[in-house]
Order: C-alpha cells, then structure tokens, then sequence
C-alpha cells in the first residue's frame, strides 16, 4: 500500500510538470494544460483534445472515479482544469478553496441499463434486475455513477442484490462487455460509445439527470479557459452529443 | 580482519533511499486521526475488510507453497532454453501490471473464459466476484515471489546430503519431507513472507477478477480506495492498520523462524 501511495504522487508529479510555454512575438499561443475528468466523459474529451492540439493547446487527462480525483486534487494534486459527474463532489472542491470562478454545468447524462449485445437474458427494465441467478454489477455507492443507480433503483422500489459495486462506471461497462455480469447501470454515453453492448432504456420517472459541471482550478494558467470555453463551445457541445451526452 | 570504511557517497544514497520509504509513512503516522482510530476499529466495514484481507492472503500463500515449492524444484533442475523459458513465465506475473493480470484471469476463469466456462457449463461453477476468485488473484500476483526465492534456495543447497540419505535406504519422499524441505525452510519463510506480503498489498488483479462487494471480495486496499473521498480519516485508519498488522506478522515470522540463522 505504501508502494502504491509512492506511485501515485509519482505519477502526480508527473502529471503536474504540463506548464504553458512562453512564447515570442509572431508565434502561435502554445499551452499544455492537465485535465481531471470523470472516467465516463473520456470519449468526447480525448476527441475535444485532438481538435484543440491542432489549435495548439495540448491537453493531458487523468480520468478517473469522480471521487478518486477529488481526494486527488483536495490531497494537492496540479491540475488546471476539473471536469466532475455530479455536483456534490465540484462543491468539495469549491469549499476546499480550489475553484477559480463558478463552475458551469456542460452536459447531461442519463442512466440506462448496459446488457449483452442482442439482450440474451430478456431485461426491459429496472424490476427485471431483481431476478435471481442474474449477475448485477453496480458503480459503488461513493461513485457518482453508484449513487444515481441507486437513486433509480428507489424510485423504481427495486432491490438488487449487485455481485460487485465498482470503482468507477467503466468497471460497469467492462464486466457486462466481458460476460461476466448479466446487467449494470451505466450512463447513455457510456453505452453509445462502447460499442460492446447494448442498452436498455430506464423511464424518465425512474431516471436520474446527472449534471457536469467543470470549472477551471485556483492553480491553472490561460489554457484552462481555452478548454473549458472550447467544452461549452457549439463544436463541444457536438461532439458531447455525439458521445451520447445532452448538451446545456 | 579491519572492514573496509564504506563512502559517504553510499551513505547518503543509502539514506535517500530510506527516506522514500520512511516520508510517506510519517505522512500517514502524523496525519492519523488518532482519536478516531480505536472508533475506525469498531467499524464492521474495517473489521471485514481487514478479516478478509487476512483470510484471502493466507489463503493464497498456502496454496502458493502447495504449488510453488514442487514449480521451484522443476526450475531449479531445468536447464537451457526451457529453463529460461519456464522462468519467464513464472516471473511473468511480477512484471505484468496487476489489472492486466486481472482481465487475463477473467479470460481463462470467467464465465466466458477458456476453463469458466467449461466450469459454468458442467458444474454451474462461476469463479468471478467470489472469495475465491480474490484468493486466485492474489496467487496470481504473489506466487512468483515465493518460486524465485524456494529456486534460489534450491540452487544453493548442498545436494549431497539427498545422495547421502538416499544411498542410505531413503525413498523419494523421506529424503524430500526429512532433507529437501529442511535445508530449504529459509528459502521457503522468506519467499512465503514475501509473497503474503505480496497478497495482502494486492489491488489492481482483485478489483479486476473479483469485483468489490463487503465481505466477499473487499480487501482493505479496496476499502481503502474508496474511503479516501468519503471518509479520509478513515481511510488513513485503515491504512494504519494494515501497516501495523503487516508489521507485526513481518517481525513476529523473523523473530520466529529466521531469527537463528
């Protein structure tokens, strides 16, 4: 454990040394900057980040839980720019002190159930996920993703009995794309860039809206701004959209 | 004879070296909440976690010696090509990143894996998300510790005292429970401990193949892991703990079993 502790303010170091270059008269603006992000917005931001190289801004990614990055940044972790899945953990970071600005909300997702392509097991919605001999795997409860799950899960007065609550929604997505689980809660984006499974819708009644809010941090230099205005940009929002996000 | 004075070059490498270990571990000591620490104790989530943290990593040694010791022998009296390659393969698991592991057990053990689902199939057995697929992940990643260390012992064991008893009437068995596995016991204590060491550290391969569920396959790492947003404190506790725990079976092994070599 010591070892891994070792490891990772390694790997923060690492991450940190991204400073913007100086640059003369006549020459292009070149920055790099490092970006926290929710594991589930990789898609569109890894897109967004080719987009923005071409404009010179090179962006670097740590994605992760949402709740991994927050004790990351809280534990003083560089970073210029944090993009959350819930609100609640963006608050954290607000009341540590480390947001420069208001943090503004970018994108919606929503929940869906990620089954096997074809949906061999026959699950249509939320109730069908009490059955017994199903394998279930949920987001843990400290996860963003874990938590709206379970909001569902409420509203719709289901129990479930998970086989595993992972660490971030990826977890989710990969045991169902392996065969290992029959059904988790994943987001819409989740599924419609995976590819590897296929989704069943959860009705609006039962669903749970989660907003992402990003923002740039106290320690972050001008190609902050460039990223997140980019994000909330019409080109942003379109790739988003694309990924399986709602826009603002 | 008078010992050679060591540089201070050496020294002061030698003291940087400990400082890696010994600043993060003042970190946790000084940034422990210590009144909380006995309230953490109490927690049923650290008390699970930590039983079977302890279960799951003493598990997995057992059976790394069950299946380890008879690896090593093989290695140890191999030679040429086939050696290197068998030593590769043991000591694969060593440099593998453990969530790769992980998605290799998933593919040979889970439910659509090479043998899972031989198993799924005749027996209705899925490995995955189970204590028992913590404890193979934990094999996985630890065993190769134990082999490495049994061969090197292996290697340097005089071999004429198996001869001897054998050219005295000893069948195979006898001269290995009464010779082999005596002249081997350091070997075989230092690379257990290392590989329960091994284990009980383990991660990346468990949250990979075994999922994390309380008390089924929530090892304090994972705990840990997750503690350290929500509940920091606790987190810090947690970790504690298994320092101390790992300290305690560290000391108390070498004291017992190394201490007269």
């Amino acid at each position: 454990m010591v070892k891994g502790i070792v490891a990772l303010s390694a790997s923060l170091t690492l991450l940190a040394c991204g400073g913007g270059n100086p640059c003369g008269d006549g020459c292009h603006q070149q920055f790099n900057i490092t970006v926290f992000a929710a594991a589930s917005l990789q898609p569109p931001f890894d897109t967004i980040a080719a987009r923005l190289r071409a404009l010179g801004t090179t962006a670097s990614f740590n994605y992760a839980g949402t709740q991994a990055l927050t004790a990351q940044l809280t534990q003083g972790a560089q970073a210029d720019v944090f993009a959350s899945a819930d609100t609640a953990h963006m608050q954290t970071l607000e009341d540590a002190g480390l947001v420069a600005g208001t943090p503004q909300v970018f994108a919606h997702n929503k929940l869906e159930i990620a089954v096997a392509k074809g949906n061999p097991k026959g699950i249509h919605g939320l109730a069908d996920l009490a059955r017994a001999g199903l394998v279930v795997v949920l987001a843990d409860p400290s996860v963003p993703a874990g938590k709206y799950a379970q909001q569902a899960l409420q509203k719709a007065g289901v129990t479930v009995h998970p086989a595993s609550l992972e660490l971030q929604v990826t977890g989710v997505l990969s045991k169902v794309a392996l065969g290992e689980a029959d059904a988790g809660i994943v987001y819409v984006s989740d599924i419609v860039t995976s590819g590897k499974v296929d989704g069943v819708g959860i009705p609006d009644d039962q669903n749970v809206i989660a907003d992402y809010p990003i923002a740039s941090l106290k320690s972050a230099h001008q190609g902050a701004r460039i990223f997140v205005n980019f994000v909330l940009s019409t080109d942003g929002q379109a790739i988003l959209k694309a990924a399986g996000f709602e826009g603002v | 004879m008078r010992r050679t004075k060591t540089p201070a070059a050496i020294g002061l490498l030698a003291a940087l070296g400990l400082l890696l270990f010994l600043l993060p571990l003042a970190g946790l000591i000084i940034r422990a909440p210590w009144n909380q620490a006995l309230g953490e104790l109490a927690d049923p989530t650290t008390t699970t976690a930590l039983g079977l943290s302890i279960f799951c990593s003493l598990t997995a040694t057992g059976i790394a010696l069950v299946l380890g010791i008879p690896l090593a022998m093989i290695l140890a009296r191999t030679r040429g090509t086939l050696r290197n390659v068998l030593r590769a393969l043991t000591t694969l698991p060593m440099v593998l990143p453990p969530v790769v592991g992980g998605v290799a057990l998933l593919l040979a053990f889970g439910r659509r894996g090479l043998v899972g689902s031989l198993l799924d199939q005749a027996f209705g057995i899925q490995i995955p998300f189970t204590t028992a697929a913590a404890v193979m992940a934990e094999t996985f990643v630890a065993m190769p510790f134990l082999v490495i260390a049994v061969e090197a012992g292996m290697r340097s064991v005089d071999h004429r005292y198996e001869e001897a008893a054998r050219s005295l009437g000893a069948g195979y068995w006898r001269v290995f429970t009464r010779v082999t596995l005596p002249l081997l016991r350091p070997a075989i204590f230092s690379g257990a401990v290392l590989c329960w060491a091994r284990a009980l550290g383990e991660f990346g391969a468990t949250i990979t193949f075994a999922g994390n569920f309380p008390g089924r396959t929530q090892t304090v790492p994972i705990a840990v892991y997750l503690a350290l947003e929500t509940k920091p404190e606790a987190a810090i506790t947690l970790s504690l703990i298994l320092l101390v725990v790992s300290l305690a079976i560290l000391v108390g092994m070498r004291d017992r079993w190394l201490g007269a070599l």
